[in-house]
């Protein structure tokens, strides 16, 4: 079942009098437990696909029906429980709050769910076995390590059990051999079921999707199959 | 999103800045102290007046010389008279009276053999001593026959005793005023400021002899008239006002060249008085209220840019634009509402001191009055204040794109 589907998916940006061209012409679809990395060089207009996508921005033109639900004429507040309820993110820079503990942090979507305290601590508990940082649940984020780090934001972002999770850069800020652990995780949710989009600029990356799209000049250039996939658990890490 | 959790993300978002935080409620601080000082000690002065004129008695009138208009001519100092004195001890003019006590005032340079006093003169008949409440620790107080034979007798405050005579036996002594001379019957307990009068300064003659002698005049400065029954003293008021129109001719009570007083008239005078001041100091501190207001919506309107991105994440994860604007509102209430509390303490803590100075230094005794209702009012102020200027930026805050989470540092 398709969980996205866009047809003529535009987005104008208007500065001044100017127009930039953000994405035009956009039909794409994804379906429910896939795998896919968005690609393309910077300029290109894949953050604000993932912007239109992750129900950050509306669209300019053409309609976006994510989980069967039209997007494009939704208010702020719904967007809002979209965002809270179905999908989850991790970003590049992590976007953690620093100074409050590894599962304060994974709390937070909860917090914005109105879950009760104890759903909180179970669901954040959970969360941070899942990622291997049991023995930091107390910890201050700004004392972990980047892997460290995106791992909690994984936690955080599969907090609310999302229909979706779009990762925007997620090793862009790690050494090589965290960003294959990074990597290895989304392919094991991967495997569990859950459908993931990643957004990069490095093919080695999205070589670890099993689809990929190519993002050029604000519309699709191709979208295919991935070819020699890699499994990092099979191969190994690079570099 | 549930208001307890808003709070904690608030509460949170506060600590994480301290400095700043104290930075920002220091004008808030300032204004409510300003605010606390000055309502409490004016609501203390206020009580210290309204309490003197309470001692004088809710039995007494007072005759005051002059006209009721503050028009031209207003000020009167002759117009009451030993006939007047007369008329108003007949008991038919004035049947609820009890003690009727005119009296007169000045200044006088008292002597006794090198040593010189300049003292307040008090021209006194004997019902001074229960009108004024005056206690003697040695000797006795003047009495009627000193009064109507223009006795030379003297009675010495506490303060005028000690500087003349020191610890030696004033009683029966004699000391000079205008180069009459005057034999010491009695000197007063120490007594203090009052309203009118530091008592421990006085030197008591008989009206009489302070008239012919030592002020050069007949007439009387003020006459109080006390009676038995509380009850009666507004029926006594229309009877002196009778007897004294009587005695002057006049027949339109608007040419009355007396005023008649009680400590009622006058507390509302003092009082409306001290209201005005009250508010007039007070809204002199408010505006630094609003200075610090400002001051908050300054620093404010700053956290919010600096903390774009954890706005911008709070909404990627789910946070709607209401819960943003409570957090940020939150925020600004709960730093006014601190900076309310501390300056309510340190307003009550420097006027509590202002009064103890005042007592030390001026020798009055100002009630503290603990300022409750201007504490909860000062911190409800401030809370309304930071509610106010916190709404614009918090709801810059609450508009602020969840893409700003996206952008890289």
């Amino acid at each position: 079942m398709a969980i996205i589907n866009t047809s003529n998916l535009t987005k104008i940006y208007e500065n001044e009098g100017v127009e930039t061209i953000g994405i035009q012409n956009v039909n794409l679809k994804i379906n429910e437990g896939e795998f896919i990395a968005i690609i393309g060089p910077s300029g290109s207009g894949k953050s604000t696909l993932l912007q239109l996508l992750g129900c950050l921005d509306r669209p300019s033109g053409g309609n976006y029906l994510f989980d069967g639900k039209e997007i494009s004429s939704l208010e702020d507040e719904d967007l809002a429980e979209i965002r809270n309820k179905k999908i989850g993110f991790v970003f590049q820079s992590f976007n953690l709050l620093p100074r409050q503990t590894v599962i304060e942090n994974i709390m937070l979507p909860l917090v914005y769910a109105d879950a009760t305290n104890e759903q909180r601590k179970a669901i954040s508990e959970k969360m941070v076995n899942l990622v291997g940082l049991k023995d930091r649940s107390n910890f201050q984020v700004s004392k972990l390590s980047g892997g460290q780090k995106q791992r909690v934001a994984i936690a955080r972002a599969l907090a609310n059990n999302p229909k979706i999770i779009f990762a925007d850069e997620p090793t862009g800020s790690l050494d090589s051999k965290s960003g294959e652990v990074i990597l290895d995780f989304f392919q094991k949710l991967h495997a569990k079921g859950h459908t993931i989009v990643i957004v990069t600029h490095e093919s080695y990356v999205a070589q670890c999707a099993e689809r990929i799209i190519h993002i050029r000049d604000g519309a699709i250039e191709k979208d295919e199959k991935t070819k020699s996939r890699r499994i990092i658990s099979e191969t190994g890490f690079i570099k | 999103m549930k208001l307890k959790d808003t709070i904690k993300i608030s509460i949170l978002g506060l600590t994480l800045h301290k400095t700043r935080s104290v930075l920002t409620i220091l004008g808030i601080v300032i204004g409510i102290t300003a605010i606390i000082i000055v309502t409490s000690l004016g609501s203390s002065a206020e009580k210290f007046i309204l309490g003197e004129l309470e001692s004088f008695g809710t039995n007494s009138a007072f005759i005051i010389p002059g006209r009721g208009d503050f028009g031209e001519n207003s000020i009167l100092t002759d117009s009451l008279k030993e006939k007047d004195v007369e008329a108003l001890e007949k008991e038919s003019n004035v049947p609820d009276a009890n003690l009727i006590v005119p009296f007169v005032f000045g200044p006088a340079t008292v002597v006794y053999e090198s040593e010189k006093f300049h003292a307040s003169l008090l021209g006194a008949s004997p019902g001074n001593q229960q009108v004024d409440k005056l206690e003697l620790t040695d000797g006795e107080f003047i009495i009627n026959e000193d009064t109507t034979q223009k006795s030379a007798v003297i009675v010495l405050g506490s303060k005028v005793k000690e500087e003349l005579f020191g610890s030696s036996e004033a009683i029966g002594q004699r000391v000079k005023i205008k180069d009459k001379t005057y034999r010491v019957i009695g000197v007063l307990e120490p007594k203090g400021q009052s309203l009118f009068v530091d008592y421990d300064d006085v030197v008591i003659v008989p009206y009489t002899t302070a008239q012919q002698y030592i002020l050069g005049y007949n007439y009387i400065q003020r006459i109080v008239v006390t009676t038995y029954d509380a009850a009666k003293l507004s029926g006594m008021v229309k009877d002196i006002e009778a007897t004294l129109r009587e005695s002057h001719n006049i027949e339109d009570p608007d040419d009355d060249d007396f005023i008649v007083q009680t400590a009622e008239d006058a507390a509302q005078t003092f009082g409306q008085i001290t209201s005005v001041l009250t508010i007039l100091l007070g809204s002199i501190a408010g505006i630094s209220l609003v200075v610090g207001g400002v001051g908050i919506m300054n620093i404010m309107l700053v956290s919010v840019t600096e903390r774009t991105r954890e706005i911008g994440l709070r909404k990627a994860l789910g946070a709607k634009n209401k819960d943003i604007l409570t957090q940020f509102l939150i925020e600004a209430v709960i730093l006014t509402g601190i900076g309310g509390v501390i300056g309510v303490i340190t307003g009550s803590l420097i006027s509590y001191v202002g009064i103890i100075l005042i007592h030390n230094f001026a020798g009055i005794n100002f009630p503290f009055s603990s300022p409750l209702s201007g504490a909860i009012l000062g911190v409800g102020v401030s809370m309304a204040i930071g509610f106010v200027f916190g709404i614009y930026p918090a709801r810059r805050a609450s508009l602020k794109s969840p893409i700003e989470a996206l952008r890289y540092e």
